[in-house]
């Protein structure tokens, strides 16, 4: 399959508009001739999770864009950058590491990226309509994208991302064509206790099960229609897309594609699997690596914690001082809130650090010592004995307060039996 | 022998010895991008160096910043000689992509199912066209 272009593409791509919108275009046109797209797509808006520094030369490219002229075609967030700019949480990178990744930051800024820097845009006010073509970055963001707000886009990865926002052009494969978002396996969640069901700390485990499930292919969960919440579809989200390749799921009457099977199947006949408790105690399990009990660290925020959460967790503490270190990854958009309620100074005092822009996975931010890390994120779980060395223990966000007040893992099993 | 022949993705010859993967790898979290060595400890080839090397992947997986990984491979000399892809992976294909744009290098990207991937030599030769030649 060739790819046709329209003639204003064309123009762009023969430097109409300078040589950066030309570089733009050259990466888009052949990312989509080797992907076999027939066209591109207009995209109305952009998440670029490009400028977390890995390296000098993703600093190097952002800089290159910004000497050619750079400039965004569409309404463009920014995912977490590698330094906190916000809150000021202390990042252990070398000082050039540090420098470059400042620079790669404000390179992102200059080009007129909104300095969101958060995995969470959605909840900092970018929400594209259902049914839009967009192009976003970063496996949590991109799921929340297609699969609650029912906007589409395809996992774009580094550069890429910002390729589009330049052109508001993306190539047009995969989840944009309607028929490739439809539902091809089910898991039935009925058999469990509403109780459970109820719970946020049910939400990362039942996405950990789905995401080792679903690999590649697209599912639909049944059962949980009146239980989901906007925080716990984002942790089902983000569970999910760390297990497997998520970038689409179907929550059964309560995601927008799928308010019965036979809109989100297109009718057809697709396999039901019963979620059973041993299924799911196994992917419980799956998210602590370590059976020690003696609690180092706690971080939350995996995607980024709403005001609400933040709020939730000033409730859960009620004044105590915890004993351990106990780390709130956020956005500077949930600050914000936290501030006008007047409770950030409360919730700092009690031993939390605030981390914004970034988080504790993606930046060297954790004590030296390696230890045990508690977390109520299944995107934490999954990636934090990689990335930080610390083992993991598993549980709700209050099992995370009462552990980070007494040192010792406090977790509640009554509502997995 | 007959060796397979290999389709071009992005254009380009090398040589070197071949690293065949027995299972998919990210390179963001499975590749030190300073050193080019494979880091995921699940994995069956961790501890081998990609560098250099004729790189058979034999499926696409994982995380979208794998580009700026292979970019960073890139720009410090690191990077595999060639990419041997089963599928077409568009992530890692970027990182080339934007090297040659930023006038680093970058390696050429061919397509081969596994089975033909188990079928070349230990080290070889691969022209412009994707014709394959042993190399002693």
């Amino acid at each position: 399959m060739s790819l046709s272009l329209t003639p204003e593409e064309t123009r762009l791509l023969a430097g109409d508009q300078g040589e950066g919108m030309a570089l733009a275009m050259r990466v888009i046109t052949e990312t989509a001739r080797l992907m076999g797209a027939s066209r591109l797509v207009p995209v109305v808006s952009a998440h670029i999770d490009g400028a977390l520094y890995h390296g000098d030369s993703g600093t190097l490219f952002a800089e290159h864009l910004v000497r050619l002229g750079a400039k965004l075609a569409i309404p463009t967030t920014l995912n977490v950058g590698a330094l906190d700019l916000a809150c000021g949480a202390r990042t252990r990178l070398p000082p050039h590491q540090h420098d470059m990744a400042y620079r790669m930051m404000r390179a992102y800024e200059a080009m007129g990226c909104a300095p969101t820097w958060t995995c969470a845009p959605y909840q900092a006010g970018h929400r594209p309509a259902l049914g839009s073509d967009v192009a976003w970055g970063e496996s949590n963001a991109v799921a929340f994208c297609n699969s609650v707000l029912g906007a589409r886009t395809n996992r774009y990865g580094d550069f890429l991302d910002i390729c589009c926002a330049m052109t508001a052009r993306a190539p047009y494969y995969g989840l944009h064509i309607p028929e490739n978002r439809r539902a091809v396996f089910a898991l039935d969640c009925s058999g469990l206790s509403p109780a459970l069901r109820n719970s946020d700390v049910f939400w990362p485990v039942i996405g950990t099960l789905f995401g080792q499930r679903a690999g590649t292919s697209i599912g639909v969960v049944l059962g949980l229609d009146g239980c989901a919440t906007e925080d716990r579809l984002k942790a089902f989200g983000a569970a999910a897309a760390s297990a497997g390749a998520v970038g689409l799921f179907h929550i059964l009457g309560e995601t927008p594609e799928a308010p019965d099977l036979a809109t989100v199947t297109g009718e057809q006949d697709i396999p039901v699997i019963p979620v059973t408790a041993a299924m799911l105690n196994a992917a419980r399990a799956g998210l602590s690596t370590t059976g020690e009990t003696a609690i180092d660290a706690v971080a939350i925020g995996s995607p980024h914690c709403s005001a609400e959460e933040l709020l939730e967790l000033d409730r859960l503490i009620g004044g105590r001082r915890l004993a351990r270190p106990f780390y709130a990854c956020t956005g500077r958009h949930a600050v914000a809130e936290l501030e006008a309620a007047g409770r950030r100074r409360a919730l700092e005092e009690a031993g939390v650090t605030l981390v914004a822009d970034t988080c504790v996975v993606v930046t060297p931010i954790l004590e030296g010592v390696k230890g045990v890390l508690m977390t109520n994120s299944g995107k934490f779980a999954h990636y934090a004995p990689g990335n930080t060395g610390y083992a993991v223990q598993y549980g709700a966000m209050a099992e995370c307060v009462e552990s980070a007040v007494t040192g010792r893992l406090v977790r509640e099993e009554r509502l997995w039996s | 022998m007959t060796f397979p022949a290999l389709t071009p993705l992005l254009p380009g010859e090398a040589s070197g010895p071949v690293l065949q993967l027995s299972a998919p790898l990210s390179f963001w979290g499975g590749v030190d991008p300073a050193s080019g060595r494979i880091i995921q400890v699940r994995h069956p080839e961790c501890g081998r160096t990609i560098g250099g090397m004729i790189l058979c992947l034999p499926a696409t997986i994982g995380s979208s910043s794998s580009s700026a990984v292979l970019l960073e491979l890139i720009r410090l000399g690191i990077a595999p000689a060639a990419l041997v892809m089963g599928t077409p992976d568009a992530i890692l294909m970027i990182g080339c992509l934007v090297a040659r744009e930023m006038g680093w290098a970058a390696p050429p990207a061919f397509a081969l199912d596994p089975a033909g991937q188990a079928r070349l030599p230990g080290s070889a030769h691969i022209d412009a066209g994707g014709q394959v030649s042993p190399l002693s």
